[in-house]
C-alpha cells in the first residue's frame, strides 16, 4: 500500500504531510461492500480524496462508487485524451464476480485503487473535470451520468470505445491496418507497433505461470496438510518414540501448510497481480494506438477532400460559375477541419512520444517492486520450511538413542 | 564416494520401484503369498519337519543375538549431516546426495540422473545391514539382476518356431562362508522364481516371506517387450535383495540353490494348481469309497490342506471352520494367545497409516514435482523477456528492466532445480513407506500360515474325537454279543490303527502349529526392531533433505531480494 501513496502525490516525491504549499491529489479506494441480491449484486467502494487543488471542493471527500462508475470514467478519459496511455482497469469478469469471494473482491479494490491513484498522478489527466466529477459528485448525479453515457456509447456503431471494453483486444486488426489502405509510414512508429504487439504476447505467457504459480503454492500446502494428518495418524499407532516423532513431523507439516497457503496469496497479490496489470497497460496502449490509426486516416482523408475541393473551386472560378462563393465557403470549412485534424493527430504522435517514456520507466519501476516482493517472499517461504524441519532434527537425534 | 554415508536408500529405477510397488499393494494380499503349494513329493515335507525339528532347538532371531541398533549404525550419529565446508556449523546446506547430483544447466534430465545411478555404483545392501539389526554388521550379499536374454523353449513346443522365454542374468557376491564362494552367477528364468518362492512359503510358514513380483500376464502382453522386461528385471533385483535381507531366509537352502546351481530346479515341476486339483479329485472318490487312505499322514499335516491334493481333508477342514464360525459348541482348541491378537489388531491398524501415510506421500511427491516445473516454466518465460527486451530496447528503462527480468529468471530456473532434486531425494526416502506396504503383505501370509495350522490342529482334534466315540459304540455293540462279533472286532482294529495314525497326526500337526507361532512371535518382533530404524531413517532422511534444499533456494532468492533492494527503497 506504501507504493499508492507515492503515486497518489502528483509529481512531487514528497509524502501528502508535507505542507501545503505542495499541491497534491491522494485518493483511496476502500472498505468494499456487498450490495444488491442474485445477479443483481454488486460491489459499492468507498473513495476517498483528500486534496488542496483550487478546483476541488474541500480538503476531503468521500463517496461512493462502484466498478461501472470506474468504467464511466475511463470511457470519458478515453474520449477526451486522445494519446494517452489511459490506466487499465481490472477485468470485468462476470463469473468470477457472481461469486464474489473475498480474494477476488480484495484484488479488484487493489486494482481500483492503483486505477484512479495514477490518473490522479499524472500531470495531464489530473486537470481532468471528469476526474472531478467522479471524486465528487452525489451518487444520483452519478448514477444518471453512469446510464446515460453507457446508453449514448451503445448507440455509436463502429466506435473503437467498444474495442477498448473488449479486453482481448480486437483493436489489433484497426491498428494492423487490415480495412484501412491508409497508415503511417514511419519505422520507428512501425517498429514501436511490433514491440507492443509481441510484449503483450510475451507478458500474457509470463503471467499466465505466474498464475499456475499460486496454484502450485496452494497444492503443495494441500498436500503437506494431508501429509502432516497422515503423519500423525501414523505416529498414533506407532506410539513410543517413534510415534512423537511421527506426530511432530505432522504437527509440522501442517504448519507450513499454512504458510505455504499465505505465500499463495502475497504471490497473488504481489506478483501475479502486477504482471496482468502489465498486460492490460499494453492493452491500454494499442487502444490508444488504434485512436492514432483513427486519427491518421481523418487526417489524410480531410487533406484529400480538401485537394479535391480547391481543384473543384479552380474550376469553378475559371468558369466564373455562381456556386463560387458556395464553394470557397465549403473549402474553408473544410480547410479548417484539416487542419483541426492534423493538428490533432499531431497532438496524439506528440502525447505518445511522451507516454511511452513515462510508461518504460513506470515499467520498470512496477516490475522492479514485484520482483522484489517475489523473491522476499520465496526467501521467506524457504526460510520457514528450513527452520520448521531442523527444529525436528535433535528431536530425531535423540530418538536414535532411546 | 558419499554412498557410504548414504542413510539406508534404495537405489535407483525409481519409477519402475514404485510403480511395481502400487501393484503390489493393489494385490489381494490372500492371493499373492502362496503358503499352499503342497506336492506329494516326500522329499521336501520331511526336509520342512525336519528342518522344524532343528530350528525349533536354536533360533537365530532370538534377541542376544541382535545388536543394538545405535551402535551399529553410524548413521545416526551427528557427524554426517555437517558439511565441513559450510561456514556456518548449524546449518545443513549439503544434504547427504548432494555429490550425487551432476549439474547441467536446463537440464530435464539431471533428475533422471538422480534416478538412473547405476545400481553396482552403491552399496545400499551393505548400508542397509548397518542400520537394520543384524547378526553381524560385516555380512553381507549382494545380489545383481542384469542382462536379459531371449531363449527358445527347446523341448514340448507345440508350435513351430517355438515358445520364447527371457532369462536374466543373476549376480552374487558374498562372503557369508555359507555359500562356498565370494561370487557366482546363474542363468534364471521368471518361472524358476515362482517355484523358489513357492518353496519358501512350504519351508518357512509363519515367517514374513517377502512376496515376490506378480506374473503380469496382462501387463506382459500389453506393454512393450523391452520395457516389460526392464519392470520385471527391476522387481526381480528387489525381490531377491529382499530375501538377502532376511536373516534366516538368505541362509535357506533354497535361495543357495537357486543363486548358485545352474540349470532347472530341482523342485517341485508341477506346481499348478489346476493339475493338484484334478489329482484330488481323482483320489475323492477313492477316499470315499475306502479304497485310498482317509487318514491324513503326519507328514502330510505340515502343510496346510488349501491349495494340496487331498480333497477329502480339504472338505474336512473346510467343515471345521464353518463349524468353528457357526456351530455352537467352542472348538477344541483357539487362538489363545491375547497378546498374539492384540498384536494382530495393531498391524492390522499399522498397515492402513501406513498406506494412508504412503499415498499422501505421492501426494505430496507430485505437488514438489508440479512446483519444481512451473517455477521452471515461470523462468524461461522471463528469460524470452529478457531476451525481447534487449532486442528491441529503444530506452534505457528498457535494459534496466531487462536485467532485472534475467535475475528474477536465473533464479526462478534454478529454484526449479533444486525443487526437482529435492524431489528426487524425497522419492527416495518415503519409499520406505512404500516397501513396508510390502511387507504387510508378507505379514498376512505369516498369520495365515498360524491361522491353517490351527484349522489343521482343530479338525484332527475333532476327528479324534469322533474316531474314539464311533470306537466305544462298536466296542459296547461288540461286547453284547457272546463271544464277539468278529466282524466288528475286525472293524475295532482298524479303527484303533486309524486312531493311532490321527493320533501321531495331531501331535505332529501341533507341534507344527506351535512351530509357526513362535516364527509369528520372533518375526514381530524383528519387524518392530527394524521397523523402527528404517522409518526414524525414513524421517531423518526427509527432514534433513528437505532443510538442505530449503537453506539452497532461500540464499538463491535471498540474493535477487538484494539486487531487487533498490526499489524496496521506493516504496
Amino acid at each position: 500500500m506504501e507504493q499508492q501513496s507515492q503515486r497518489s502525490v502528483s509529481g512531487s516525491v514528497q509524502s501528502p504531510r508535507s505542507p501545503s504549499s505542495q499541491p497534491y491529489l491522494c485518493v483511496s479506494v476502500t472498505d468494499p461492500v456487498k450490495l444488491g441480491n442474485g445477479v443483481q449484486a454488486y460491489i459499492s467502494y468507498r473513495v476517498i480524496t483528500k486534496t488542496n487543488f483550487p478546483e476541488y471542493q474541500g480538503p476531503e471527500k468521500i463517496v461512493i462508487r462502484r466498478y461501472s462508475d470506474f468504467i464511466w470514467l475511463r470511457d470519458r478519459l478515453f474520449e477526451k485524451y486522445k494519446g494517452i496511455f489511459i490506466p487499465p482497469l481490472p477485468e470485468k469478469s462476470a463469473v468470477e464476480k457472481f461469486r464474489f469471494s473475498a480474494e477476488f473482491i480484495e484484488m479488484r479494490r487493489q486494482a481500483l485503487d492503483v486505477f484512479v491513484n495514477r490518473i490522479a498522478s499524472h500531470n495531464l489527466l489530473q486537470q481532468s473535470e471528469d476526474l472531478r466529477t467522479f471524486l465528487q459528485a452525489d451518487e444520483e448525479t452519478m448514477e444518471r451520468l453512469r446510464s446515460y453515457e453507457t446508453g449514448i456509447f451503445k448507440k455509436k456503431p463502429a466506435d473503437l470505445m467498444q474495442i477498448f471494453k473488449d479486453v482481448q483486444s480486437k483493436v489489433s486488426d484497426v491498428v494492423l491496418g487490415k480495412e484501412k489502405p491508409v497508415e503511417e509510414s514511419n519505422p520507428e512508429y512501425e517498429k514501436l507497433k511490433h514491440y507492443v504487439f509481441e510484449l503483450e504476447n510475451h507478458l500474457a505467457e509470463a503471467q499466465k505461470h505466474a498464475y499456475r504459480l499460486v496454484k502450485r503454492h496452494r497444492e503443495l500446502g494441500q498436500s503437506l496438510s494431508d501429509f502432516g494428518k497422515a503423519a500423525k495418524l501414523l505416529g498414533a499407532c506407532e506410539g513410543q518414540a517413534l510415534g512423537k516423532a511421527f506426530s511432530d513431523l505432522g504437527a509440522k507439516s501442517e504448519a507450513l501448510s499454512v504458510k505455504l497457503q499465505k505465500e499463495a496469496h502475497q504471490l497473488l497479490m504481489n506478483f501475479e497481480e502486477p504482471l496482468k496489470d502489465y498486460v492490460r497497460a499494453v492493452q491500454s496502449i494499442k487502444a490508444t494506438m488504434g485512436e492514432r490509426a483513427n486519427a491518421f486516416r481523418q487526417q489524410c482523408e480531410l487533406a484529400e477532400t480538401m485537394k479535391l475541393k480547391e481543384i473543384n473551386l479552380d474550376k469553378l472560378m475559371l468558369t466564373r460559375s455562381d456556386r463560387v462563393g458556395e464553394a470557397e465557403h465549403e473549402y474553408k470549412e473544410l480547410k479548417a477541419a484539416s487542419e483541426e485534424a492534423t493538428k490533432r493527430f499531431e497532438t496524439i504522435v506528440r502525447l505518445m512520444n511522451e507516454e511511452i517514456v513515462r510508461f518504460q520507466e513506470q515499467k520498470t519501476r512496477d516490475m522492479g517492486i514485484a520482483f522484489h516482493e517475489f523473491a522476499k517472499g520465496q526467501a521467506r517461504l524457504a526460510n520457514s520450511v528450513a527452520d520448521a524441519w531442523r527444529s525436528l532434527l535433535p528431536k530425531l537425534e535423540a530418538c536414535s538413542f532411546a | 564416494m558419499m554412498g557410504s554415508e548414504n542413510p539406508g536408500f534404495e537405489e535407483a529405477h525409481l519409477f519402475a520401484s514404485r510403480e511395481e510397488m502400487e501393484s503390489l499393494v493393489l494385490d489381494d494380499p490372500l492371493t499373492t503369498h502362496h503358503p499352499n503349494n503342497n506336492n506329494n513329493n516326500s522329499y521336501s515335507s520331511f526336509r520342512s519337519a525336519n528342518s522344524s525339528i532343528s530350528e525349533s532347538t536354536r533360533h537365530p532371531l532370538s534377541p542376544p543375538v541382535l545388536s543394538n541398533p545405535a551402535d551399529s549404525d553410524p548413521l545416526l550419529s551427528p557427524p554426517v549431516y555437517r558439511n565441513p565446508n559450510a561456514s556456518d556449523n548449524n546449518s545443513y546446506i549439503e544434504p547427504p546426495s548432494y555429490a550425487d547430483v551432476i549439474f547441467s544447466p536446463f537440464d530435464d534430465n539431471s533428475a533422471n540422473e538422480i534416478n538412473r545411478i547405476d545400481s553396482t555404483s552403491k552399496d545400499p545392501d551393505s548400508s542397509l545391514s548397518l542400520s537394520r539389526s543384524s547378526s553381524s554388521s560385516s555380512d553381507y550379499i549382494k545380489i545383481t539382476v542384469s542382462n536379459p536374454k531371449k531363449e527358445q523353449e527347446t523341448a514340448n513346443s507345440l508350435v513351430p518356431g517355438g515358445n520364447t522365454y527371457y532369462t536374466y542374468l543373476i549376480t552374487t557376491r558374498t562372503n557369508i562362508p555359507d555359500f562356498g564362494s565370494s561370487e557366482f552367477s546363474v542363468r534364471r528364468r521368471f518361472r524358476d522364481v515362482v517355484t523358489l518362492s513357492d518353496r519358501l512359503a512350504e519351508a518357512y510358514r509363519g515367517f514374513f516371506i517377502p512376496p515376490r513380483p506378480d506374473k503380469n500376464v496382462v501387463e506382459s502382453q500389453v506393454m512393450q517387450k523391452q520395457e516389460f522386461v526392464e519392470q520385471r528385471r527391476v522387481a526381480l533385483e528387489k525381490y531377491l535383495r529382499r530375501l538377502a535381507e532376511h536373516p534366516i531366509i538368505r541362509l535357506s537352502d533354497e535361495l543357495k540353490v537357486f543363486l548358485q546351481v545352474e540349470g532347472r530346479l530341482p523342485l517341485s515341476l508341477s506346481t499348478d494348481v489346476a493339475s493338484r486339483m484334478l489329482d484330488g479329485a481323482v483320489k475323492l472318490p477313492k477316499q470315499l469309497f475306502g479304497e485310498s487312505t482317509a487318514v491324513v499322514a503326519p507328514h502330510e499335516v505340515v502343510q496346510p490342506a488349501k491349495g494340496g491334493r487331498d480333497l477329502l481333508r480339504l472338505f474336512k477342514e473346510l467343515r471345521q471352520s464353518v463349524a468353528n464360525d457357526w456351530g455352537g459348541s467352542k472348538p477344541p482348541v483357539v487362538e489363545e494367545d491375547k497378546v498374539f491378537m492384540e498384536k494382530k489388531e495393531r498391524i492390522h491398524d499399522l498397515e492402513q497409516q501406513i498406506s494412508n501415510a504412503s499415498q499422501q506421500a505421492e501426494a505430496l511427491v507430485k505437488a514438489q514435482q508440479d512446483m519444481g516445473e512451473t517455477m521452471g516454466e515461470l523462468g524461461l518465460a522471463f528469460i524470452k523477456l529478457t531476451k525481447f527486451e534487449n532486442e528491441e530496447a529503444m530506452y534505457n528503462s528498457q535494459r534496466v528492466r531487462a536485467a532485472d527480468m534475467k535475475c528474477l529468471a536465473t533464479a526462478a530456473v534454478k529454484a526449479s532445480r533444486f525443487y526437482r532434486e529435492l524431489n528426487a531425494q524425497t522419492v527416495k526416502h518415503l519409499d520406505t513407506l512404500h516397501e513396508y506396504l510390502g511387507i504387510m503383505l508378507a505379514v498376512h501370509g505369516a498369520f495365515a500360515d498360524r491361522t491353517s495350522a490351527l484349522l489343521t490342529v482343530q479338525t484332527l482334534l475333532s476327528e479324534l474325537s469322533t474316531l474314539h466315540s464311533r470306537a466305544e459304540k462298536l466296542e459296547a455293540a461288540s461286547s453284547k454279543i457272546f463271544g464277539g462279533d468278529k466282524s466288528r472286532n475286525h472293524k475295532i482294529e482298524e479303527l484303533k490303527e486309524t486312531i493311532r495314525v490321527t493320533e501321531d497326526s495331531k501331535n505332529v500337526a501341533i507341534r507344527e502349529y506351535e512351530r509357526i507361532k513362535e516364527n509369528n512371535r520372533c518375526e514381530l518382533e524383528r519387524l518392530d526392531k527394524e521397523r523402527r530404524v528404517d522409518f526414524l531413517n525414513m524421517l531423518k532422511g526427509f527432514v534433513v533433505n528437505q532443510v538442505g534444499y530449503a537453506e539452497k533456494i532461500s540464499d538463491v532468492w535471498t540474493k535477487v531480494a538484494e539486487e531487487t533492494s533498490g526499489y524496496a527503497r521506493d516504496s
